[in-house]
């Protein structure tokens, strides 16, 4: 048996090339391939993407586009907005450390696609397409996972899309471009004093026992040495040996943040959020070139109040941190961090019960923040009304931000995505398909 | 070691062979065909000089039959009396036991539901009592033995409310309500093919069939019905529509067109309608269509064995439409019974059958596997919409109505997204990151380590043959090997750490073993 394991080994080293994390098999690499290799224009200055996901959909009203002038029936007891360092931007209250970072992005006031129910507008804002058109495309997380991942020549251990730390669940995020391209789900909680991330990370089992187990596992593999040449079990082998790459290799020490500094950890705050966007940090450094981070528990349709109180300050200090580190390590002229929900909340406050206070899905208008990777900070894009029900000024739809994310990763907008059936699918949709207010060259 | 040589007899005169003892993977080699089924494919692959492979062993057989079956794995006391069964008909026995069982319904009613969407959320958004409701409508049809041109019929035909007349929820489970977008659909579905790649005219003369369907709401939140709205046949040209044949079809102003498309599709006449429906069969049996993609029937995309599917459209006629029959005249097949084990390495050995085909097994029905072999239970849930939904715990995988009703193993894996309806929606290739998971996760650890039915078997007093006979019948339904019982004795003996922790690491070990993952 043990020389059955021997050739089987070898064989599988002969096939293990340059590693490629997902092996499904490659879609009709020929008809888009031009657009991987195609030079950076002037335009490209942003190598990763770091979005943090406020699903559910957060206030604007009560984060960056803050109408006290409305009233109490709009704003609560939040009714007293702070100046930022950049003269003329107000934003909310309980956002004091994000005040202090004004200069390093731009507020989008008018974002709006006019869609109330989460998985729709989920889709609409990470696809940039409109819904309802027989197909589903995929999120700007697998379209950056096509363009800059294994594909384009990324040699990273770890999976080119990462998001922290569970499944966004909202739509599949590879649409059409299938499994390959989904992201990788760490799992876990990185506010734990061991970031045990799912499937990377055992506790309690050293890596000779692990060694042990595979060896094991090796020998009582009946079928593996009945087929030994079989194609099906020789991608297996394959996936065998890139999880072992993760479990045993070096790649996984990008999670281990024990490694930082008590004081880093602490300005992130001890928290899920706050520790997952120091893990973001570490990942973009590394070269991973887009990671979510899904931050849940926006939907406040009651207690509405209650809860900004106790969320909006942990937001506050793990984005503006994300914000400084970056910026402290050179890595923000490289990297977009792109701030939004699928919908903002409804201006007007529920106040009468069962809702106490609470506010509703507002797709109509809302507020995304972008910085970094060549967006120029201090700069408000767009303006609702007076009591930020509708866009007043300069729609963003969600094609504009994903556009401008794309053009500034140094990926055509307009490039041909490849497609399972090979039916026809660009990037974006064009002006017949879905509304566009136009790239935001403004903030470029 | 598994190339052994056969032992051949001669029983009730046919010539069965006795495979040796040890041998794993196969039984004797295929005999004189007695099933059209075998008829129509082996003649086929002497014509091109392919060697079938050969029957697969009583142990793959069972474990196969209950994959392919009922989605399920059988127990080790199942497993076990089954290879302790000497009848001579035991596998047609045990074919009629599974297609009996509630599973049956639960696995062909997740089949079905992929293909007809049924969704409560993004992009299809039925809302969760008409996806339960459909879903219901659905396994009740598979579970009451309803002839399929009966099932077909209801689905094309039906009005109403979506919660309570649960087929009307096919003209729901879109992700375009344009005629032309539900004609795509109603060839996709139920004649096998792609009308995106016909020539336009036609698509728009097939459209007219649904051009008249309405849909209101109702003062019941989310409540919807769908009706014939005759309001929507405006002017000559709207009355006349074209099926896909190319006849003209007249609609007479008090008709439903849908009821005129149906009458035309749902025929023994109608070449489309059973040829679909045998194919996919096969496909989902087999693991490949006579036409392959099952849902890409085309002039330019020919079966690879035609006789074959005149055979079994023959059969399904003159069983009207009774989907049993089908299935037990497959499963019956001495093709459906070829071992894994190719005789042939001509790549075209597959294509034509000549050998089982490996399969990773689908996201619910592997996870289903694990929590039957731990004892364990997942949660299923779903955050949309408010309030959240959470299933029972012990509800299992291949059950579940609403695709959009999840857990992070089910996403990982890749269950169907039941955004198209297309067949190849559902992964069928491993990723490393599924890999990782079985590996090294905390949630397959915990499975297996604290799983009251693995902690009862690892942890039990008996002598460790009979464990090591319990762990391979339980996890991969057959007794292990003498030399598989050496190695595990000998890993047993190296390790110092104490004996529970590494009979986990046996059990750890076959899980994780292709002979586990894959249909084989």
């Amino acid at each position: 048996m043990n020389s059955g394991m021997t050739r089987r080994e070898a064989l599988r080293r002969g096939l293990l090339g340059a590693a490629a994390w997902m092996v499904g098999s490659r879609l009709r690499l020929p008809t888009w391939a031009a657009n991987l290799s195609a030079p950076p224009t002037a335009k490209t200055k942003a190598k990763a993407v770091i979005q943090i996901w406020m699903w559910g959909g957060p206030s604007h009203l009560d984060t960056f586009d803050p109408k006290p002038e409305a009233g109490r029936d709009y704003c609560g007891d939040l009714m007293k907005p702070i100046e930022t360092n950049v003269s003329g931007i107000r934003i909310g209250e309980l956002l004091p450390m994000l005040a202090k970072q004004a200069d390093k992005y731009a507020i989008i006031r008018s974002m709006t696609h006019g869609n109330n129910g989460h998985e729709t507008a989920s889709y609409m804002v990470q696809t940039g397409r409109p819904a309802g058109d027989r197909q589903v495309y995929p999120c700007a997380g697998a379209v950056v996972s096509l363009f800059k991942g294994y594909d384009a020549g990324y040699k990273g251990m770890i999976p080119p899309y990462v998001v922290l730390t569970t499944p966004q669940g909202r739509f599949s995020e590879a649409g059409f471009l299938g499994p390959r391209y989904k992201p990788f789900v760490t799992g876990g909680d990185p506010s734990q004093s061991r970031f045990a991330v799912e499937g990377i990370v055992a506790q309690g089992i050293t890596d000779d026992q692990q060694r042990a187990r595979r060896e094991l596992l090796h020998q009582l593999d009946a079928l593996g040495q009945a087929l030994p040449s079989h194609p099906q079990l020789q991608v297996l082998a394959k996936t065998e040996d890139m999880a072992y790459d993760m479990i045993l290799g070096e790649g996984a020490k990008v999670f281990d943040l024990s490694t930082e500094k008590d004081e880093v950890r602490q300005a992130y705050g001890r928290n899920r959020f706050g520790q997952s966007c120091l893990v973001a940090r570490r990942l973009v450094e590394i070269g991973v070139p887009y990671v979510t981070i899904n931050y849940g528990g926006w939907d406040t349709h009651k207690t509405h109040f209650q809860i900004m109180r106790q969320k909006l300050p942990e937001l506050d200090r793990g984005f503006a941190t994300l914000l400084q580190d970056l910026y402290d390590r050179g890595l923000l002229e490289s990297t977009i961090v792109w701030w939004s929900g699928e919908f903002g909340r409804t201006p007007k406050v529920d106040w009468p019960a069962p809702w106490n206070g609470g506010r509703g899905h507002h797709g109509k208008c809302f507020s995304a923040v972008v910085a970094g990777g060549g967006f120029k900070g201090g700069q408000v894009v767009g303006a609702s009304d007076e009591r930020g029900e509708d866009v007043k000024d300069r729609p963003v739809y969600p094609c504009d931000v994903i556009g401008s994310m794309y053009q500034l990763l140094g990926i055509d907008p307009h490039a041909k995505l490849p497609h399972p059936q090979g039916l026809e699918a660009h990037l974006l949709p064009t002006s017949a398909e879905a509304k566009s207010g136009g790239l935001l060259t403004e903030i470029m | 070691m598994l190339k052994s040589s056969w032992v051949t007899v001669l029983w009730l005169g046919a010539i069965v062979a006795v495979a040796p003892a040890g041998t794993l993977f196969e039984a004797g080699p295929v005999t004189a065909p007695q099933n059209p089924v075998d008829a129509a494919v082996f003649g086929q692959l002497r014509k091109l000089n392919l060697a079938p492979a050969n029957l697969c062993s009583d142990a793959v057989f069972v474990r196969r039959v209950y994959l392919d079956v009922i989605g399920t794995l059988p127990t080790a006391d199942e497993a076990k009396s089954f290879l302790n069964d000497s009848r001579l008909d035991k596998r047609a026995a045990l074919i009629e036991r599974l297609l009996v069982r509630e599973e049956f319904a639960d696995y062909w009613a997740l089949k079905w539901s992929d293909l007809l969407r049924i969704k409560a959320e993004f992009p299809i958004n039925l809302w969760p009592n008409a996806a339960q409701a459909y879903h219901r409508w659905v396994r009740t049809s598979i579970r009451d033995h309803w002839p399929y041109d009966r099932f077909v019929r209801e689905l094309l035909t039906a009005s109403g409310s979506n919660f309570r007349v649960p087929p009307a929820n096919f003209y729901r489970a879109l992700q375009s309500r344009e005629p032309a977008a539900i004609a795509q659909t109603v060839a996709l579905t139920f004649m096998g093919t792609r009308a995106e790649n016909w020539p336009k005219d036609r698509l728009a003369g097939m459209a007219m069939f649904f051009s008249q369907i309405g849909y209101k709401s109702t003062a019941e939140w989310k409540e919807e019905i769908v009706f014939h709205d005759s309001g929507k046949a405006t002017g000559a040209v709207a009355r006349v529509a074209v099926f896909p044949d190319g006849k003209a079809a007249p609609l007479p102003p008090d008709q439903d067109p849908r009821v005129v498309f149906a009458h035309w599709l749902v025929s023994p006449h109608n070449p489309w309608f059973t040829r679909n429906i045998v194919n996919r069969v096969w496909s989902w049996l087999l693991g490949r269509g006579i036409i392959h993609e099952p849902d890409d029937i085309r002039p330019d995309n020919p079966p690879v064995n035609p006789e074959l599917l005149a055979v079994l459209e023959r059969e399904l006629i003159a069983a009207q439409y009774d989907l049993h029959h089908l299935y037990r005249l497959i499963l019956n097949s001495q093709t459906y019974q070829l071992s894994c084990i190719p005789a042939s390495s001509d790549p075209k050995a597959e294509a034509h059958f000549a050998v089982y085909p490996l399969r990773w097994l689908e996201a619910e029905v592997l996870i289903d596997a694990l929590n039957q072999i731990t004892g364990t239970t997942e949660n299923y849930s779903s955050a949309i919409p408010e309030p959240f939904t959470y299933i029972p715990e012990e509800q299992r995988a291949i059950a579940l109505a609403d695709g959009s009703v999840t857990s992070p193993f089910l996403e990982l894996f890749g269950r169907s997204p039941r955004d198209t309806g297309l067949e190849m929606e559902r992964p069928r290739k491993p990723s490393a990151a599924q890999r990782l998971h079985l590996l090294n996760s905390s949630h397959i650890r915990r499975k297996l380590e604290q799983g009251p039915k693995m902690r009862a078997l690892t942890q039990s007093r008996g002598n460790t043959t009979d464990q090591i006979n319990h762990l391979y019948l339980t996890i991969l339904s057959r007794f292990p090997t003498a030399e598989e019982r050496n190695t595990v004795q000998a890993y047993l003996g190296s390790t110092g750490s104490e004996r529970r922790g590494t009979l986990t690491d046996v059990a750890w070990a076959l899980v994780n073993s292709p002979e586990f993952l894959y249909r084989h």
